[in-house]
């Protein structure tokens, strides 16, 4: 081909043809719209941050971040109104507790179970079932905690009431194992073959190579599965608005009624409260003690991670 | 016949059989705590069949909810859960599918792409009520879009937006970079890979996504309590068809609503039997559509997994 004849045809070099610009502009553009649909995820944690900073500063105005933290009661909505946040932080800890004491063994037994003892046809059945506990509505887990679990708790605790943290606790425990076990599971799937076929030639057993070998070298995998199921425990709000009753209550027995941070929220909302009250700045700050408890747990999640990581 | 060792004596032998022993224990304690979940579900299912499945008859369907137990239904609850999950999933899939796409096919390697990774990690960490507690400070008094079936899906969508974007990353991410080579060899723009190509080949996966974030968010309850989705709902939205020119109507956008887990939880907490009647028929209806969207969803994965030999 002549280069002459060539530049007779167009006058563009082939990198400047309109057609060519326009095409290099759709696909900019295209670009930055798919680009601002993943910052969009950014914007969702700044609105979530932002709105319950702002909305829980004037809160402070009325309350003093003294009498907050050290008050022990928590009667927002009553006359005599008082702002301490203790019950409901001791109601939260004490049902993920519960639920923890439940979810930790449970869900770390079956993902054990499921990686190393059984094989790859019966898990692919297993797992889907066990993740079914994971997609059942959690109102219906209060269902559940409230007229299935809280009787049988009855007859082992006949002084026992009919809301209670215990059975709340036992119920969101359960419905945490799929996110403990199918993490952990991943974990230790991921752990190479060849260090437990070691472990296995140093003639140790089943038992001893999950525990010296695999779950040791999925340490990262697993701590980030109980990070999951304790900010889901943290987090969860209908079990406990159903069956643990609405009454803020600062003790640790499980057999009494007590509120949840979550549980207070829920119950504010049931009602109608004015934008801009004392009762509605107080959900806020209920909701941002929440967010930096999960917060926290996530940092020591993420600090326990990388303490391990640094020793391999 | 005597063995010429004595083995009950000899520690190594000791030491297996002990070993051994632990062995089939921690066995048996595996099989039992998938055994205690699976009877927890079946006990779950049957304990909510026992109460309500007498009461799902069509009638419980078509009434609205009522002062009398025997009388009340759901059916502005179904109404409103079906308005809110397609107003979800009109807001979340595209979205949630743009950024599974940027971050796995565009994203350059700097620290703006690490923050949305971390940021999408981070968010399914965060508790969905406070969600509801977003929402209801900016869409609803910010934005003023009041406490409206427009404001429920918005932020269930946001709640599941990380779900869809992980399942379609993953799903892309499973196409082998051959079939992005063969469509650049033969002239294509990047776009017209992903869209030719790409989004085609991963719809499975992506459809998959979608259906699992549905799923959770025709349970969620909390986040919708928190904007004030009202608890008693006798009427229906205003209907999307209309009689006069353009036919059609988004007033229903703009509408109260209730949903099935809020009238549920709304039965549930009356201290009368008989509307646990009522709530437990409702937690069947929504158990069926939960595990029907479930089953969907894997019997998709499934048959792609079959159909899709690169």
């Amino acid at each position: 081909m002549a280069k002459s004849s060539s530049q007779k045809l167009t006058e563009f070099t082939a990198a400047d043809h309109p057609v060519r610009r326009l095409r290099r502009f759709k696909e900019r553009a295209i670009e930055f719209i798919l680009f601002l649909a993943a910052a969009s995820s950014v914007l969702i944690t700044l609105g979530i941050v932002g709105i319950l900073v702002t909305e829980s500063l004037p809160f402070f105005a009325h309350v003093s971040f003294k009498d907050f933290l050290t008050d022990t009661e928590w009667t927002p909505l009553f006359e005599n109104a008082h702002y301490g946040i203790l019950p409901l932080v001791c109601g939260t800890f004490l049902s993920t507790f519960i639920a923890l004491i439940v979810a930790i063994p449970l869900g770390t037994v079956a993902a054990s179970y499921l990686s190393e003892y059984i094989s790859g046809n019966a898990r692919e059945i297993l797992k889907p079932i066990l993740e079914m506990l994971a997609a059942i509505p959690t109102v219906v887990y209060g269902y559940f905690a409230l007229l299935f679990v809280t009787p049988i708790l009855q007859k082992v605790f006949p002084e026992m009431g009919g809301f209670n943290v215990l059975s709340a606790g036992i119920v969101i425990g359960i419905m945490i194992v799929p996110y403990v076990s199918s993490l952990s599971e991943d974990a230790m799937r991921s752990v190479p073959n060849h260090l437990r076929e070691a472990s296995f030639a140093m003639g140790a057993s089943r038992f001893q190579t999950v525990f010296r070998v695999v779950i040791p070298s999925a340490f990262s995998g697993i701590t980030s599965a109980y990070t999951l199921g304790i900010s889901r425990a943290l987090g969860e709000t209908m079990v406990v608005a159903i069956a643990a009753g609405m009454q803020p209550n600062l003790t640790l027995n499980p057999t009494q009624p007590a509120a949840t941070i979550t549980a207070f929220i829920v119950q504010v909302s049931l009602g109608d409260l004015p934008h801009g009250s004392v009762g509605y700045q107080s959900i806020y700050v209920a909701g941002l003690t929440l967010l930096l408890l999960t917060l926290g747990f996530n940092v020591i999640g993420l600090w326990l991670r990388k303490r391990f990581q640094e020793r391999e | 016949m005597m063995n010429l060792v004595d083995t009950s004596r000899d520690p190594i032998l000791k030491d297996i059989r002990h070993r051994k022993m632990v062995d089939f224990l921690f066995s048996v304690a595996g099989l039992m705590s998938l055994l205690f979940a699976l009877i927890t579900l079946l006990a779950l299912v049957l304990d909510l069949s026992i109460t309500g499945v007498p009461r799902l008859n069509a009638e419980f369907f078509m009434n609205f909810p009522s002062r009398f137990a025997e009388k009340a239904g759901i059916l502005s609850a179904w109404v409103g859960s079906f308005c809110v999950m397609m107003t979800t999933a009109f807001c979340a899939i595209p979205i949630g599918v743009a950024a599974g796409v940027y971050l796995e096919e565009y994203a350059p390697k700097n620290w703006m792409t690490q923050l949305i990774e971390l940021n999408i990690v981070n968010l399914a960490g965060i508790p969905s009520i406070t969600f509801g507690l977003m929402a209801l400070g900016i869409f609803v008094y910010k934005l003023g879009l009041g406490q409206s079936i427009l404001t429920a899906g918005l932020t269930l969508g946001l709640l599941v937006l990380p779900i869809i974007i992980v399942t379609t990353r993953e799903s892309v991410k499973a196409i082998p970079s051959s079939i992005r080579e063969a469509s650049y060899a033969v002239g294509a723009s990047k776009w017209q890979t992903i869209r030719y190509h790409i989004l085609p080949y991963s719809s499975g996966g992506i459809l998959t996504g979608v259906i699992i974030s549905l799923s959770r968010a025709i349970g969620e309850t909390a986040p919708l309590i928190t904007i004030g989705a009202l608890t008693f709902v006798a009427f229906l939205p205003t209907s999307p068809v209309k009689e006069s020119f353009p036919f059609v109507s988004f007033q229903w956008l703009s509408d109260p609503f209730t949903v099935l887990p809020i009238q549920m939880f709304n039965w549930l907490s009356r201290p009368q039997p008989e509307f646990h009647v009522n709530a437990a028929a409702t937690g069947i209806v929504l158990l069926m559509m939960t595990l029907l969207l479930n089953g969907i969803a894997i019997y998709i994965r499934y048959r792609f997994r079959k159909k899709m030999k690169w």
